[in-house]
């Protein structure tokens, strides 16, 4: 409440329903519009029916609109937007340098110390604080994590187990080629970023040993030319046989349609794939994380802090956006949340029930192994070559069959000696 | 005529004020962009947004860094091999057509002509999602078909392999646009005056004398035309690319043209932040490139070409 006026009104609007009329007329003659940025356009009816009504039973005197811009062009849109004053008051962070260099431009505002930001933890907020850590900008919302999902029927009827190891998840795929028409593997390079997002980071983790890892090669520690990470790709080169037919030329929407309508077996996943599978599989489908090299006890996955939420520094309304945020920093929005978009963690301490089953599994891993983010994310992408360009090349061709593992370590390693000095 | 001389010529504003919209929009949406464009190619921007002047650095990067020269030379390379497919293949088969559709024997040629042109007026995105779908090796009708017709073996993920990707695309290209230098030739060839042609038949010329003695070099200033117009069309391509392989236009950059590296460097991609500034200068640097295309072609090639008064 941003004026004892609005409070007022608020709680006489509570008490009687003859005044609801009146409440609500005051409401809207009061009200504060707060206009959200965002480029999950896939979650408007959510947001629209769900979240905002949530949010607008405890703070009626807040009108909320969303205003998503298809994925691809939002960064360049927001940019545009943003220049032109004409940006929404509440802006969804994408991690890292993005959204950085939007704070360092002025156009995000510091919300270190906002109310609910105790809430989350350094980890959590890791994606969206300046290099020093010392000033926080986006609240975090959700993360995702990778796994690989497969087909439960498929599974029986081949009398297959749940790959633990990376020689039994071997011996699974080929089980499979050998014994049915089903593609082992569902997965293509035609888009190129599942080569690296649901191949390279998804399975590397367990072998550069999570955040230790990644912390190493940001320190110049570590180089890619090291075992530990041509292995990653050394792994990638024996799936292409097990990938289907022409995988080269088949696309993100290609392999969802595969997978669902029961042609192929495992698919290597994020956690954003389950609400598309829950509409679309007409079988069960449950995951498994990735298969640890043998004989290594410890696990670690890819638990990537992926959207967040700050203020436009140029709004007019910060006060009711920060209501706002501090409201999405609490346990109500975090279940309502994570149980609406299955495959969306909530980054927040709280502890929430998931009702969705596959969800569950993905969450319960956090249990069991160690979480680290993809490892070219952060400051190891804001030069020329940036490096997750180059991890989506060079894993599309080792994939295809194109590049061996040590070339395209090499070639990563190069493009990161050309402008990061601790690499040089 | 005796005009008497102490009358002073009036400024004619008439024509200045028949020229003044057309002048006025060309300078706002044409002009003014482009020298804007030019400007900004010299300038460079610090980490809070701050533009400072840079002179030909951009410049200086993008063709002697590594890290930047090697994707442009790529870029660069492939969009003149993009080119030169559309020359070998869209001209000819244009001309083939257009020699066929003129031909009086030819029963529907009407009903022809709109079905080839057709594609032309389609969106591009459509076409990129039709070939690709068409070309899948999951979905798509050409495996089988290929295999019906006794090929089968000679079927591939033409889409996703690096050493036929860009060919696939500039096929699909050549595709979409070939009813454009067909359209030309064929009004081209219609406006050849049929003495003409009677006259060589008389003279007793074959089909092929008609055509390549008295047709082809009444059309060669179209086929001119239609050149450069093929040449800055495939220079400024980007859409069917993106359309079809996305912004990274791969694999490992083999259909990367001009335009997505442009695309790439001006809005950013995935964490690879835009750079107006840097933008400018590729996008400057394709106008050049364009521009000494054009030049090349109107003063060494059009000057040469004899035009016959019909």
């Amino acid at each position: 409440m941003s004026t004892p006026v609005k409070g007022i009104a608020t709680r006489l609007g509570s008490l009687s329903l003859g005044l609801m009329l009146a409440t609500s007329s005051v409401g809207a003659w009061s009200a504060e519009k707060l206009v959200i940025e965002s480029w999950r356009n896939d979650d408007s009816k959510i947001w629209n029916d769900i979240i905002i009504p949530a949010f607008n039973q405890q703070h009626p005197d807040i009108e909320l609109v969303f205003s998503p811009t298809p994925p691809s062009d939002y960064n360049s849109a927001l940019q545009a937007k943003l220049q032109g004053g004409t940006a929404g008051d509440l802006i969804t962070c994408r991690p890292f340098d993005v959204s950085l260099s939007l704070y360092t431009k002025g156009n995000l505002q510091d919300l270190s110390n906002l109310a609910g930001m105790e809430n989350f933890s350094d980890f959590a907020r890791s994606a969206w604080v300046t290099d020093d850590g010392k000033e926080t900008f986006c609240l975090p919302m959700a993360s995702v994590i990778h796994g690989f999902i497969y087909n439960k029927e498929l599974f029986a009827e081949l009398n297959l187990e749940v790959p633990k190891t990376e020689s039994e998840f071997f011996k699974v795929l080929e089980t499979i080629k050998s014994e049915s028409r089903y593609v082992p593997l569902v997965m293509g390079t035609s888009d190129q970023w599942e080569s690296a997002t649901m191949g390279f980071q998804n399975i590397g983790p367990n072998y550069w040993k999570g955040e230790a890892g990644r912390r190493a090669l940001i320190d110049g520690s570590e180089k890619l030319t090291d075992p530990q990470y041509v292995k990653v790709w050394e792994q990638m080169a024996k799936w292409g046989p097990y990938m289907g037919r022409g995988y080269e030329a088949q696309k993100y929407a290609d392999s969802q349609n595969l997978f669902t309508l029961g042609r192929g077996v495992i698919y290597p996943a994020g956690s954003w794939d389950i609400p598309t599978f829950n509409d679309q599989a007409d079988f069960e489908f449950a995951a498994f994380p990735p298969p640890v090299p043998d004989g290594q006890d410890s696990c670690y996955i890819s638990d990537h802090t992926d959207i967040a939420m700050g203020i436009n520094a140029a709004s007019p309304n910060k006060e009711a956006a920060r209501t706002f945020l501090t409201w999405m920093a609490s346990k109500d929005f975090a279940e309502l949340y994570s149980n609406q978009l299955p495959g969306f963690f909530s980054l927040s301490n709280h502890q929430i029930e998931i009702k969705d089953p596959v969800a569950q599994q993905f969450l319960g891993w956090r249990q069991d192994c160690e979480q680290t983010i993809r490892n070219s994310y952060q400051i190891l992408s804001r030069g020329t070559p940036s490096m997750e360009n180059e991890l989506w090349n060079v894993s599309t061709q080792v994939l295809n069959g194109t590049l061996s593992p040590e070339d395209a370590a090499k070639q990563v390693e190069a493009g990161l000696q050309q402008w990061y000095a601790p690499h040089q | 005529m005796s005009q008497p001389s102490s009358i002073q010529r009036r400024f004619p504003w008439h024509i200045l004020f028949f020229l003044a919209p057309g002048l006025l929009i060309y300078v706002t949406f044409s002009v003014y962009p482009l020298l804007d464009t030019l400007w900004l190619g010299l300038f460079q921007e610090d980490a809070t947004g701050q533009r400072f002047f840079a002179g030909i650095s951009n410049y200086q990067t993008l063709l002697l860094d590594a890290a930047w020269s090697e994707p442009f030379w790529n870029a660069l390379w492939n969009n003149t091999k993009f080119f030169i497919i559309h020359m070998l293949v869209q001209n000819p088969i244009g001309l083939f057509l257009a020699a066929l559709l003129s031909s009086p024997r030819l029963r529907l040629s009407n009903t022809y002509r709109t079905l080839i042109f057709m594609p032309t007026m389609l969106s591009v995105v459509i076409i990129g999602f039709v070939w690709q779908l068409l070309l899948s090796p999951i979905w798509g009708i050409s495996e089988g078909f290929l295999y019906s017709i006794g090929l089968g073996q000679y079927f591939d993920a033409w889409l996703g392999k690096e050493s036929s990707s860009l060919i696939t695309l500039a096929l699909i290209s050549v595709w979409q646009f070939v009813g454009i230098p067909m359209m030309l030739i064929y009004a081209a060839m219609l406006s050849i005056p049929d003495d003409l042609i009677d006259a060589s038949v008389v003279d007793g010329s074959n089909a092929w004398q008609t055509f390549w003695n008295i047709k082809l070099p009444l059309i060669l200033p179209t086929i001119g035309m239609v050149s450069i117009l093929t040449f800055v069309a495939n220079f400024n391509a980007f859409e069917l690319v993106y359309a079809v392989k996305g912004a990274l236009a791969g694999p490992n950059f083999s259909s990367d043209i001009m335009g997505t590296l442009f695309y790439r460097t001006f809005f950013g991609f995935q964490l690879q932040s835009g750079s107006i500034t840097m933008g400018a200068a590729v996008a400057t640097l394709m106008f050049l490139i364009i521009l000494v295309g054009v030049m090349l072609y109107l003063f060494v090639v059009q000057r040469r070409m004899k035009r016959f008064q019909l």
